[in-house]
């Protein structure tokens, strides 16, 4: 779990243990009791490797799995690595269930919808002696990759939200996210926002911190109440939005085109906009953020060659050059004493800095138990939100 | 007779085999584009559209089927729906309207005015941004309005600011991807009017503009109404104009491709709507019989 939330006293420890002994005993019965169970089809772990097949198809971001690296795992095993590369984690998970796929390097918003939809199956660590101990400390056993005590995830890295803005325009830096939230920011309308339904867990980061009574302990848990309070936040938004995003290309032409000065955006984006003026920050509120991980289909017919996959880009220089090349802060900190650019890029995406990471909210499926722990209320779903998002605008 | 023997055990042609079965000859000519017309064409638009009365499982976004017509209600009782399918009209209607009447004096000048080299020259102006990709022209609009772009430099000492991404650069960037499919046609038509009519025109004392409006307009009309079911049925499909420039803008096109992965259903009962707005289109243009002349 993230430190974060070992910082939230009672509440979040109790449903910790709640999630795992209530797992633990057994996902069949009724959730009536309160407790946070989460059914999860019974699909068998892989026992053993076997033998190689010819080829391994991965559906995954862009950059993670590129010829620098993949064609040396086809000269050691003979598997021929097959990309598709998708755009949004909604994306990635209709093509995980086409049945096409053995593997998906999916973030926390997709792997609960995979998981709980029987579309990957529980891992075999002991087949992933590369997933070892050097695994940073944020990214073991999240509850977006592991449930009932069982891994389903192999993580790759992670990132921020940052708040990034052009100091050309916004000269005294921003600490907070008022300046993209509040409608007498002085930024109105050259402002950007992400475009996905998950970004409500931002509006949620933002009210955490500046309306208490609503009682948001975690922007993935989010009663109606609080939802409405958020889509309300993400609507006033509206007003002042120059602009929205997923599409990391429009978002960089339209930071270095002067058409927005402040709002969301990833480290790496910053890198790739090679523009002086832009600048990152993670504002006191906290973010969100992303954490991505290897996820093996349930139904996957080239297991053996997914396994070694996994392994092979476990692997602290493997890991360490996909991290490099999609700009991320790698899962395996042993990269990071690689050599002196290695820790140069560890350092600039806070690769071992829990600190850092503990104000990082990371992207996970909003179910309706609420996974703050509390009992006397339904939380709002993903497909809620999605609808949801779609109102904000207009 | 030893001659009339071989002809009759001659083999028959091909040709002369179908001429006796009409069927056959039938058969032969329509199975190949029967088969993409159905089987492709058809058929896979018929498949989306029906799971748009299934429903979508909350938590894992996967696609049940059922039978509900939630998802058509949501179209009408979700406000941000039912302001987009208005405002995506609104749009198409706009571009059609704006196409057309940049067309038809642009046709009339290259048709009967301009010199031949002049003609060409305007010809290859026209239909040169159809070679370049659809998505390239939509980012060249982005980049032509963004903040530091051609248009602010060029205007901008005149006090006169891009508006910005939003509604009005959406539509200018439809107007720039289907303009030429409403020029293309008007255009032809122009050239396909005698010169002798402006003249007789002009003996009954008609001016420029009556001419335009009592003569060759009429005679125009088979051509903007075949021009305007491209520029309106283009508009109300399009999304990418919409997403790139159109800042928080939503139409029918946006709303499909944000529920496609996350709600297929709502996304297909979606489609519908611009497939309804071109029939009721269609109709109302066939009732005024310019159909007949295409």
């Amino acid at each position: 779990m993230k430190k974060k939330m070992l910082a939230v006293p009672l509440a979040m420890t109790a449903a910790l243990g709640l999630i795992l002994t209530g797992c633990a005993s057994g996902g069949g019965e009724e959730a009536g009791s309160g407790e946070l169970k989460i059914d999860v089809p019974e699909i068998p772990m892989q026992e053993e490797l076997g033998e190689f097949e010819d080829e391994v198809n991965i559906v995954a971001w862009s950059g993670f799995v590129e010829p620098a690296w993949s064609d040396q795992f086809t000269a050691d095993t003979g598997c021929t690595v097959n990309r598709k590369v998708a755009g949004t984690s909604d994306e990635m998970v209709q093509l995980m269930r086409t049945g096409n796929y053995d593997l998906v390097s999916a973030s926390g918003d997709a792997s609960l919808r995979l998981i709980v939809g029987g579309d990957v199956q529980p891992l075999n660590l002991d087949l992933i002696p590369n997933f070892g101990d050097d695994i940073v400390e944020g990214m073991k056993g999240q509850l977006y990759d592991t449930l009932n005590g069982k891994s389903y995830g192999v993580p790759i890295g992670r990132g921020a939200n940052i708040l990034q803005y052009n100091t050309d325009v916004v000269t005294e830096a921003p600490t907070s996210w008022d300046v993209v939230w509040e409608e007498d920011s002085p930024y109105a309308g050259k402002i950007i926002g992400y475009d996905a339904p998950i970004y409500i867990a931002d509006a949620a980061v933002y009210l955490m911190a500046h309306e208490p009574d609503l009682g948001i302990t975690n922007p993935y848990a989010l009663d109606e109440t609080q939802l409405t309070a958020a889509i309300d936040l993400l609507k006033q938004q509206n007003t002042i939005i120059g602009d929205y995003w997923s599409d990391p290309v429009k978002q960089i032409t339209a930071f270095n085109g002067g058409d927005v000065v402040a709002g969301t955006s990833w480290e790496v984006l910053k890198k790739l906009s090679e523009n002086p003026a832009l600048e990152g920050t993670l504002p006191e509120e906290g973010s969100t953020g992303w954490s991505d991980a290897w996820m093996l289909a349930a139904e996957s017919a080239n297991p053996n060659c997914a396994y070694a996959w996994m392994d092979y880009t476990s692997a602290a220089e493997v890991n360490g050059q996909i991290a490099m090349n999609f700009g991320m802060a790698p899962a395996n900190a042993a990269f990071c004493e690689t050599s002196d650019e290695a820790k140069a890029h560890c350092d600039q995406f806070n690769a071992t800095d829990e600190e850092y990471f503990s104000n990082v909210w990371f992207w996970t499926t909003p179910i309706e138990q609420c996974i703050d722990g509390r009992t006397d209320v339904t939380c709002t779903n993903f497909q809620q939100w999605t609808d949801a998002w779609l109102t904000v605008k207009g | 007779m030893t001659t009339q023997i071989s002809l009759e055990t001659r083999p028959k042609p091909l040709s002369s085999a179908l001429q006796r079965h009409p069927r056959g000859r039938l058969a032969a000519l329509l199975s190949l584009p029967m088969v993409w017309l159905v089987g492709v064409y058809i058929l896979s638009l018929a498949l989306m559209l029906v799971t748009a009365f299934w429903e979508t499982d909350s938590f894992t976004s996967k696609v049940k089927p059922g039978f509900s017509l939630d998802n058509f209600a949501s179209i009408f009782t979700v406000p941000a729906y039912f302001a987009a399918a208005v405002r995506t009209l609104g749009i198409a209607l706009t571009v059609t309207v704006v196409c057309a009447i940049l067309a038809v004096p642009l046709a009339i000048f290259m048709a009967k005015v301009a010199k031949p080299w002049l003609r060409a020259v305007l010809a290859v102006a026209v239909t040169l941004p159809l070679w370049a990709g659809y998505l390239v022209k939509i980012l060249s609009v982005r980049i032509v309005f963004s903040e530091q772009g051609f248009f602010n430099w060029l205007f901008g000492p005149l006090g006169i600011q891009s508006p910005g991404y939003g509604i009005v650069v959406t539509i200018i960037a439809l107007i720039y991807l289907w303009f030429p499919y409403m020029a293309i046609p008007v255009y032809t038509a122009v050239s396909q009017i005698p010169a002798n009519l402006f003249d007789a025109s002009s003996d009954l004392g008609a001016k420029g503009l009556r001419t335009i409006s009592t003569v060759v307009v009429p005679l125009l009309k088979p051509a903007l109404i075949a021009g305007s079911i491209f520029t309106f049925s283009l508009s109300l499909g399009d999304f990418l104009a919409a997403k790139f420039v159109g800042g928080s803008t939503q139409m029918i096109g946006t709303i499909i491709a944000s529920n496609i992965n996350l709600n297929p259903p709502v996304a297909a009962a979606f489609s519908v709507v611009p497939i309804v707005l071109v029939l009721i289109y269609l109709l109302a243009v066939r009732r005024t019989g310019a159909l007949e002349n295409l």
